[in-house]
Order: structure tokens, then sequence, then C-alpha cells
């Protein structure tokens, strides 16, 4: 049994190579993945490892505010020189050594730009000579207030060399420095990882970074020779006391390194959604082709139960071959994703200056590739598999195959499923996100056992647009003869094209409902925003503000500062607004109880539902302790009605004292009527020319900004998904080349009656293009219904009509018919080589 | 394409001169045609005979531009057919050559209607409606043009397949073994319904067969044997036919 059914493998290569091809595929992205970020994470490692291979002990203080990641930003504490003195007391230590390091030192670059990382910190700090690897490669170290040395990277993507005079953007507004030296790494590298360094003089970069003279942000200890790290650090920690962290060198790194890490693993797994999501494409693409090759042997199969066969070795030897093209699978998309992912992780680690430890191949890359591989192959393969035991003995000696069968049974369970399905993800929304994927699967596999149904009327119609043609009609009437192969096809199709709409749907509804949100609340004719980024916000000077509000057409301005702080105990974030009554009156906020007049410098005002949050009613006192340790008492003077876009606290200016970074990072600007708004621009522009990073926008501009990052991520998952699209097409093209198999006859006897080549790949092309719109408008369905269970369920959270993005879904669709002619290429071009006598002569 | 039988310019509607055909090479080499000489008159229903492998299909192959030719030349009316290319081929498919096949002849998604008026549609011409009609009429399958190939007889079937071939009126219709598959009623239904076209219509019909009794329909009868015409009967009687095929099974 097993020889025979190995034979029938080989002799069914171009199916089998497809189907493993899609399983290949799936697999490849699951290992690649593992093997890319098991590669970055072990790069990670190694450069903490050696940044602080000098570094005995390193001594931090506790978070002055220690907030979780969904809460906002911890603030980091900081260390005083008197504790560096201590520390350098304690016994074992050679030699105590404050480090200034915080994110948010933004340089100017020679065409007058701040210098983007996209997310890895911008470090500004203090020079500590060459130490943990560091050297200079040019110049001389900082000694004078004004003078700066950067990384090697840095300057190069700057253009920036010694002696230019550099603008630096820190805690404080631009400030500009001498360009005295420039540094890198041993093992010449211009950067550790991805990052930025700006290093100044000590005081400097105290004020600059920390906002406070005479602290540090760590300090690095040299423990004597011959004493153990260890036992140095416990020394430091028992004379400190419990408010420091006291770590040795290789903890810190190994703490560091296990953070980043964690993002990885998210990132992983991210990246593994999209491959599953790729293999259950794949599923129904195995699922078609083992249909296909039973329904094709049937009478062998049926010959095989006559001589003797049971149904359990007939089950028996579909399963082997599942088996076989999975393991085959596995083993080659193993492979596949090893140079992938070895790709990937030299490609990102070149694009962000990181040294590439060598590729490994992780033990989970083997053990999810084979396990995706041989899970996808065998319970695709299964209802086939089982489909092939019940084939009667009788039907050996019947003239034509197995009738269609009734649909009956898949239509019901497809209904169930869908049922189930939207359910769920209704539940799930709210609930439990696996609730919600489940919900999602499930409706997938509902609308892909329902697909058959509406395949035959669908199909007749979408085939009605090629019936001008002789070709076209044919390829309709094609693709129309076997539903459940033609549905089956395009429902592998439907997948990634209803994931994008429903993604898309959600997005475009949402924006309509903040523009609409924006439109009626909003009143503000121009925004003055940064482009955000880690460390400091992008601000302004302070005293632009009153300059601004001079500007002839301007009839008010309100800027606005921030941080974190802790209130009566808790972590918050708090708002000082520099005209209370002008943003009242811009975002249309209504007073509840109180004054929404510009609050004293030792009141605030909140919005009722915080209020209500915090227990707080009118005239109550908080205690708030700021982020540069700062501690005051305000009163509650005002309570305002929460706006759909505006809400939180507005304190007196008493509070800018107490933040770290005292400058305003967004106004909001109120033109008088008759105003000329590019006038306004002009001027707002060229007050803003030392904060490069300040954008002076529209409403429209500043939402249109905000929709454009959505769109970006957006395009990312269309990215993603395009791997699932491209197995969805193997789909397409194996039941093409099927058909052109199954037709071989029927194509001689076109031929000879005068059917041209190029209309008979007209004709394949058709059947195709059917096919895969199908698929398409499936999938925009589903997708839609999808996106709209989605924006109802989060109705309360603002969502307030479901909007469908017609025209990507137009794109989409025209997407699916472009898939579809393409897919029809080969099978065409075999169609279309069909030789009359030897199809006339077939079998 | 000319209304009504065609004018009698050259006589041939297809031959073959010094015709070849040689399958495969050294030991493997099969000789199927060797040295073939034939006219095949216009208006006239020809039959090709003779045993098992003597190369009748593969005669009428070369005729109609389905199989190419290892030497010689095939005309089919005044086209010479020999080094045509595939449009060339396909565009003599549309106009001058109808085929019925022993078996398989129709396309399972279009009615039998749709199947007749194929040629025209794929060859982008308009059907002579007087034509159509009287085809139809001669096939005799008014009643059932609306019906698919699964819902007719074999002998039905093999009717739409001549109504198919007929109705385009190509210069001339080749058939291999058309009733190969039918029994002798339903056979004689479509082999009167072929004699009836070349009689009434002028058509030019070319038709291999085995059946000595479906040879008697034809006007002439060519013996094929060992790739070679080794006799021919004008008008022949099916026990002529069966009288010359026993003299040349003696022969060979
Ligand atoms: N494609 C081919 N390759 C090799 N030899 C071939 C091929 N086609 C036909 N032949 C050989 O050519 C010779 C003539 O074949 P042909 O099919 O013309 O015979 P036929 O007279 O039609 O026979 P039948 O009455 O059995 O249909 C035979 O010997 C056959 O084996
Ligand atoms: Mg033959």
């Amino acid at each position: 049994m097993l020889r025979a059914t190995l034979k029938s493998l080989l002799a069914r290569k171009l199916r089998l190579i497809l189907s493993g091809l899609a399983v290949l595929l799936g697999v490849m992205f699951v290992s690649g993945s593992f093997v890319l970020t098991d590669a970055l994470g072990r790069s990670f490692e190694n450069m903490f490892a050696s940044s602080l291979a000098d570094a005995d002990v390193v001594v931090t203080a506790k978070p002055t505010i220690d907030v979780s990641e969904m809460e906002g930003e911890s603030v980091p504490g900081t260390l005083t020189a008197a504790d560096v003195t201590k520390i350098a007391g304690v016994a074992g230590v050679a030699k105590a050594t404050g480090d200034v390091q915080a994110d948010g030192a933004r340089v100017i670059g020679s065409d007058g730009k701040v210098v983007a990382t996209f997310g890895p910190p911008r470090f500004g700090g203090n020079w500590t000579g060459e130490i943990g690897g560091r050297e200079l490669r040019e110049g001389r170290a900082p000694a004078a207030g004004n003078e700066i040395v950067i990384n090697a990277a840095l300057a190069t993507k700057a253009g920036l060399k010694v002696g230019d005079d550099v603008g630096v953007l820190t805690m404080q507004p631009k400030q500009t420095f001498k360009l005295v030296g420039i540094f890198g790494y041993e093992g010449g590298l211009t950067s550790r990882g991805p990052v930025t360094e700006v290093l100044f003089t000590e005081p400097v970069a105290q004020q600059l970074m920390l906002g406070k003279p005479g602290t540090f942000t760590s300090i690095t200890v040299d423990a004597a020779s011959g004493s153990d790290p260890a036992a140095v650090r416990d020394a430091i920690k028992s004379r400190l006391g419990g408010t420091y962290e006291v770590r040795t060198g290789k903890e810190l790194a190994d703490e560091l390194a296990k953070s980043f890490k964690d993002i990885l693993s998210i990132f992983n797994n991210i990246l593994i959604g999209f491959a599953l999501v790729s293999l259950f494409v794949a599923v129904f693409l195995i699922i078609n082709t083992f249909s296909i090759i039973i329904a094709q042997r049937t009478k062998e199969l049926a010959l095989a139960r006559a001589l003797g066969a049971s149904r359990k070795q007939m089950v028996g030897s579909v399963l082997v071959e599942a088996v076989v093209i999975g393991l085959i699978a596995s083993v080659l998309g193993l492979a596949a994703g090893y140079g992938v992912g070895a790709a990937g992780a030299s490609v990102m680690a070149s694009m962000s200056e990181l040294q590439l430890a060598g590729i490994g191949l992780p033990p989970m890359a083997i053990i999810a590739a084979f396990a995706a591989g041989l899970l996808v192959t065998v319970t695709a393969a299964l209802l086939p598999a089982l489909r092939a035991s019940r084939v009667p003995p009788v039907a050996a000696l019947q003239e034509s195959a197995t009738p269609d069968r009734p649909l009956t049974k898949l239509t019901i369970s497809g209904a169930v499923f869908l049922a189930i399905g939207g359910g769920l993800m209704f539940y799930g929304i709210k609930e439990s996100v696996w609730a919600l994927l489940g919900g999602v699967l499930a409706a997938f596999i509902g609308v892909a056992l329902l697909s058959p149904v509406v395949a035959r009327p669908a199909v007749s119609v979408l085939g009605r647009l090629f019936s001008w043609s002789v070709p076209g009609k044919l390829g309709r009437l094609n693709s129309g003869r076997n539903p459940r192969r033609t549905a089956i096809t395009a429902a592998a199709l439907m997948i990634g094209i209803a994931l994008v709409t429903a993604l898309n749907t959600i997005i475009t509804s949402s924006e309509r409902s903040l523009q609409g949100t924006v439109d009626q609340t909003v009143k503000a004719d121009l925004i003055i925003s940064g482009q955000g980024g880690p460390g400091f916000n992008p601000s302004f000077e302070p005293a632009l503000v009153p300059q601004m509000k001079n500007i002839p057409g301007v009839a008010a301005v309100s800027a606005e500062y921030g941080d974190q702080a802790i209130i009566n105990g808790e972590p918050s974030w708090i708002n000082v607004v520099t005209d209370v009554p002008a943003t009242a009156k811009m975002f249309t906020l209504e007073t509840v109880s109180g004054s929404m007049a510009q609050p004293g410098a030792n009141e605030f005002v909140i919005d009722d539902q915080s209020a209500t949050e915090h227990h707080l009613k009118l005239g109550d006192k908080v205690e708030v302790k700021h982020a540069n340790g700062l501690d005051q008492t305000y009163t509650l003077a005002g309570i305002y009605k929460r706006g759909e876009i505006y809400g939180g606290s507005m304190f007196g200016s008493a509070a800018i004292e107490g933040m770290r970074q005292q400058l305003p990072a967004i106004a909001f600007i109120d033109l008088g009527s008759g105003a000329n708004e590019t006038q306004v621009r002009d001027a707002l522009n060229a007050m803003l020319k030392d904060s490069p990073e300040m954008l002076v926008q529209n409403k429209q501009e500043y939402l249109d900004a905000q929709f454009s990052e959505s769109a970006q991520f957006l395009l990312m998952i269309q990215l993603l998904l395009g791997l699932a699209i491209l197995i969805a097409v193997l789909g397409v093209i194996n039941t093409l080349a099927l058909s052109v198999l199954e037709r071989t006859r029927e194509l001689g006897l076109l031929r000879a009656i005068g059917l041209s080549r190029a209309a008979t790949m007209r004709m394949i092309t058709v059947e195709a293009v059917v096919i895969t719109v199908f698929g398409a408008v499936l999938g925009l369905a589903v997708g839609a219904g999808l996106g709209a269970v989605v924006v109802k369920g989060l109705a309360d959270e603002g969502l307030k009509s479901i909007v469908l993005p017609w025209n990507q879904m137009g794109i989409y669709l025209a997407v699916g018919a472009v898939v579809g002619v393409v897919a029809a290429i080969l099978p065409g071009i075999k169609a279309a080589r069909t030789n009359v006598l030897t199809a006339i002569a077939y079998e | 394409m000319t209304i009504g039988a065609p004018p009698r310019v050259r006589t041939a509607a297809a031959s073959a001169t010094n015709l070849w055909k040689v399958y495969g090479s050294g030991e493997a080499q099969v000789v199927a045609l060797r040295d073939v000489s034939v006219e095949l008159e216009r208006g006239q229903f020809t039959a090709i005979m003779g045993p098992s492998g003597s190369g009748k299909s593969t005669l009428m192959h070369c005729l109609a531009g389905l199989d190419s030719a290892t030497r010689g030349q095939v005309h089919v009316g005044d086209t010479q057919i020999t080094g045509l290319n595939d449009a060339g081929l396909t565009k003599l498919r549309r106009e001058k050559v109808g085929f019925i096949f022993q078996q398989f002849n129709l396309l399972p998604t279009l009615t039998a209607e749709e199947n007749i008026l194929l040629p025209l549609a794929i060859a982008g011409r308009k059907p002579d409606k007087d034509w159509y009609e009287t085809v139809i009429q001669t096939v005799g399958l008014k009643d059932r043009l609306g019906h698919r190939p699964t819902q007719l007889s074999g002998g039905q079937q093999q009717r739409v397949a001549c109504a198919r071939a007929l109705v385009a009126r190509p210069e001339v219709i080749f058939a291999d073994e058309p009733t190969g598959n039918l029994d002798s009623k339903s056979g004689n239904e479509v082999l009167s319904f072929l004699q009836r076209s070349v009689v009434d219509f002028g058509q030019t019909i070319v038709m291999v067969t085995h059946d000595a009794n479906a040879a008697s329909y034809a006007d002439r009868v060519i013996f094929l044997a060992d790739g070679q015409i080794v006799d021919e009967l004008r008008h022949p009687t099916a026990e002529a036919v069966l009288d010359t095929i026993k003299r040349i099974g003696a022969d060979h």
C-alpha cells in the first residue's frame, strides 16, 4: 500500500508541488520570524554586554514616579554628587563615575532638520572619557560648556564635521554648540545600536538633560582589582539603603537585553500571526488539491476497495501522502526561513548600526516549522481522506465519477459557523482578544463553507461581464462547472482581502467619526505641534506665546505644557494651559460648576468624568508630587463637561515649575474673522525657526497627518498579508492547471473548430478572473461585515457610524482581477499549446 | 465564402501530393504514409478505408492540417497548408474545414444550439439564418436545441456535431469514424444526413470508416494499406467494398 501511495504521489507532481509550496511559504514565514528575532536578540545581548563590559557595578535610583507602560512613562530617579562620593568610599570600590544619560538630545543637521531615529533613543549625556569601549575618532573631548562630541554614525547622518556649529534641542530650546570631537566604539563601530549620542561637559549635561545641576542618572563603579563585583554590589547596597538599585554590570546588561527581547518577542508574535494567516490559506489549497486528486482517482480507489483494501487503509494512504508533503515542505520551508531570517536580520542590523551576532537556528524555529507544516497538511488532508474511504467499490464499474453532491450539509454547517463566529466576535471585542480572533476564524470557516452555494449564482452574474466574447463566455461557463472547487479556490483569496478590508473599514470609520467630532467641536484654526518621538516633547520657547498673540489676525493663543506627576498618590498626567477660556472656546467645553476662567497659580480645573473618578469636588485641595520632585498643593476651581476629544486637567502656572521640561509642547490658535491664514502662518513659521520640530498646521492638515499614520500602518499590514494572497494565487494556478488537464479533449476540439491560441488563453484568463473576482467580492463583503461588527462593538468608544472605504475596496477588487490574470498565465499557455491530435486521442 | 455551391475553379476541395508521414526515427521509425497523392473532389462524399494502422487517420489529419506532413504538399481549396503557422492553421480551421470526431464532439457546458453555432461565434461570423434553418431541419433536431449534450443520445450528439460542421459551410468536412460509437440505426441516420448534405447542398465530405455499410453511402472509396493507396471504388455498394477489403487483406 505504501509503495502504491508513493508512486501515485510522484505521478501528480505539479499539484503536489503547488500545495507543498503553499505550506513551504507559511513554514518559511514562521521559522524565518524565529531566526530573525533570535539573531537580533543575541545581537542586542552582545551590544549591552560589551557596553557594560567595563562596569563592575552600576547604581541607579528607583523611579520617582513608577507607572506601568499602559499608564504612561515612568520618571526615572536621579543620584547626586554626594552619592558618588559616598560610593567611592565603600570598600572594594576603585572608582565611581557619575553618568548622565537621557533620551531627548536632538541634533539639527546641516540641512536644518532634526535628525530622526524612528524610535530608538537620542541620548544626551556627559563625557566620561574613553571607557566602555568608547574611542575618540576625531578631535578631542569637550572641555568648555559650549563644546560637544557626537558619535560617528550621527555625524554622518547629520552631515556634520569637527569644528561645525551645531544646534541641539534638549529640555531647553535650541542652543548652539561647537562640535569638537567625533567618537565611535571598539570594533570599528560608528554607534552602539540604532541610537544617536550627544555628549556635553558634565554640568551642561546635567542642566540640559536632567534639568538639575549636580545630579546623575547612574553611577558606574570600578571594583578594585581582586574584589568580586557581587561583593562590591552588596557592600554598596548596604551602605546606600533602599531607594537605590545596585546591580553588577552583567546583571544590568542582562536586564536591558531582556527588555529588548520582550519587545522582539512581541514583534515575533506579530510575524507569527501573519504566518498563521498564510498557513490558514494554505489549508484551503491543500483541501482542494487532495479533493481533486481523490475525485480523479475515484476509479482507482474503488478498485482498491474492490480488491479488499479496508477503509482504514484508504484513509492511511491519503494521510501518508499528506505527511510526506508536509515533511518535505517543512524541511525546505525551514531552510528557506533560515535564509530569509538571516537576510532580514542582516538588513535590520545594518539599518540600525547593530553588530549582528551570528545567525543561529533556535530550537523553536525547528519545532514550529515541523508542527506548522505537518499539522496544516495532515489536518487539511483529513476531510478528503475520509471521503476517499467512502468511495464504494461499485464506483469502479460506473461510467461517470461521483455526481455533484448536494450542498445542504455544507450550507447548514456554514451558517452555524458564521453565527457562532459573529457572536464570539461581538462578545470578544470587549471581553477578550482570543474570543474575537476565534470569532473571526469561525466566521471565515463559515463563509468558506457557504461559498459553494453562492458560487454558482455569483459566478454567473460576474461572468456576464465577460460574456460579450466567445472565449469569455466559455471561460465563465467553465468556472461555474464545479462550484465547490471554484468556491474553495476563491475562499483562499477571500481571507487576505477580508482582513485588510475589515481593518480598513475600522480605520476609515474611526477617522470619519474623529473628523466629524473635530468639525463639530474644534474651533481652533491653527495647531502648532511637534512631530513627537522618544525623549522630551518637541517644544518651543515660552516667550513666543505672547508674541504669537500679537500677530495681526490672531484672536487667541492657548499653549499647553505637560508632564507626568502624582496627584493624591495616583500617577497622572497634568497639563498647564496658558489660556483656559480660549481653550474652552476652541474646544466648545461647557462649564459644569465653578469657573472656567484662567486658574490661579495654585488652582486647577478638570473634566467631570475625571472629577468623579478621583472623587473630587469644587474647592477640594490636591497634593501633587511633580516629576522634578517639587511638591505643591492645588485647589479645584472649576469642572467642565468632558468634550469628545478634549479632557483632563488644566493646572495653574505653578505646575510649570514642577515639570522636567518647562516648555510648551503644543499651541492652539484662534483666528479673528477676516484674518489672513497664510500671513499668520508665515509669521508663526518665522518665529519658530529655532524649533525645527514644530509644525504649523490648520485643523485639517493636523488631522490628515494623524490619518497618514494609520495609512502607513495599513500599508504594513497589506504587505504582510501579501504572502497569504500569494498562496491564494498558487491555489488559483492549481485549480486552473487542473481544469486545463481535465479538459484537454475539449480544448483540442475548440482548437479544431477554430479557436486561436490567443482566444484559448483569454478563455482560461476569464475563468481565472471570474474565480478571483468572486474571491475578492466575497472578501470585501466579509471584510466589511467583520469591520462593521467591530465598529458597532466599539460604538461607545466614539465610533459613531460604519463608513466603508470604497476607494480602497475598489483597489482590492482590481487586485483580485489582476491576481486572476497573473494566475492564468501558465495554465493559459499550457492550454494554448494543446495539441489537437493528442487531445483527440486522449485516453 | 460564397453562398450556395462553391464554383468549380479548382476541382479538388483538398489534395495531397507525394505526401509522406514518418513517425519517430531509427529503430522505432514508422512510415504511416508513403508517397500518397490523392485529390478529393468538390461536392463529393469520399470514404477512406483500410486495415487498422494503415494510415487512414494520419492521412485525414494531414489533409485537415491537424498534423504536419514529413514531406510532400497538402492543399485545402487553393491554400497550401504545408508550412502554415498556427495562426494560418487557425484561420484555415475557421474558414475552410469542419470536423466530426468519433466522440466528445460537443462542449458539455453549451446547449446543442450553442454548440452548433460555436465555430461561427469563435470566428466572429454571423450565421446565415436561412441556411441555419435548413441545416437544423435536415438534422431533425428542432425540438432538441435547448438541450445540453448529456441530455442527448449518442446519435443525436453526432447529428449535432454534423450540424455544427455544416453550418459554417466549410470547403471540406473531415469525419473520423463518425458512426464508430453508434448502433446501426443511429449510424444510418447520421450517414444519410451526411449524404444529403453532399447531394442537396454540394458539401464536400471526407470520412474515415471501418464499416463497409458506411462506406456505401459515399461517392468514392479510397483504400489504404501500409500507408499507400492501393485501390479505389466509385459509387460503391457494401458488397463491392467488402470484396475489395478481402482482396486487399489477401494481398498484404
Ligand atoms: N503519434 C504517433 N507516433 C508514432 N506512430 C504513430 C503515431 N500515430 C500513428 N502512428 C502509427 O502510424 C500508423 C498509421 O496510424 P493511423 O492512426 O493513421 O492508422 P489508422 O489507419 O487510422 O488505424 P485505425 O483504423 O486503427 O484507426 C500506425 O502504424 C500507427 O502505429
Ligand atoms: Mg484511425
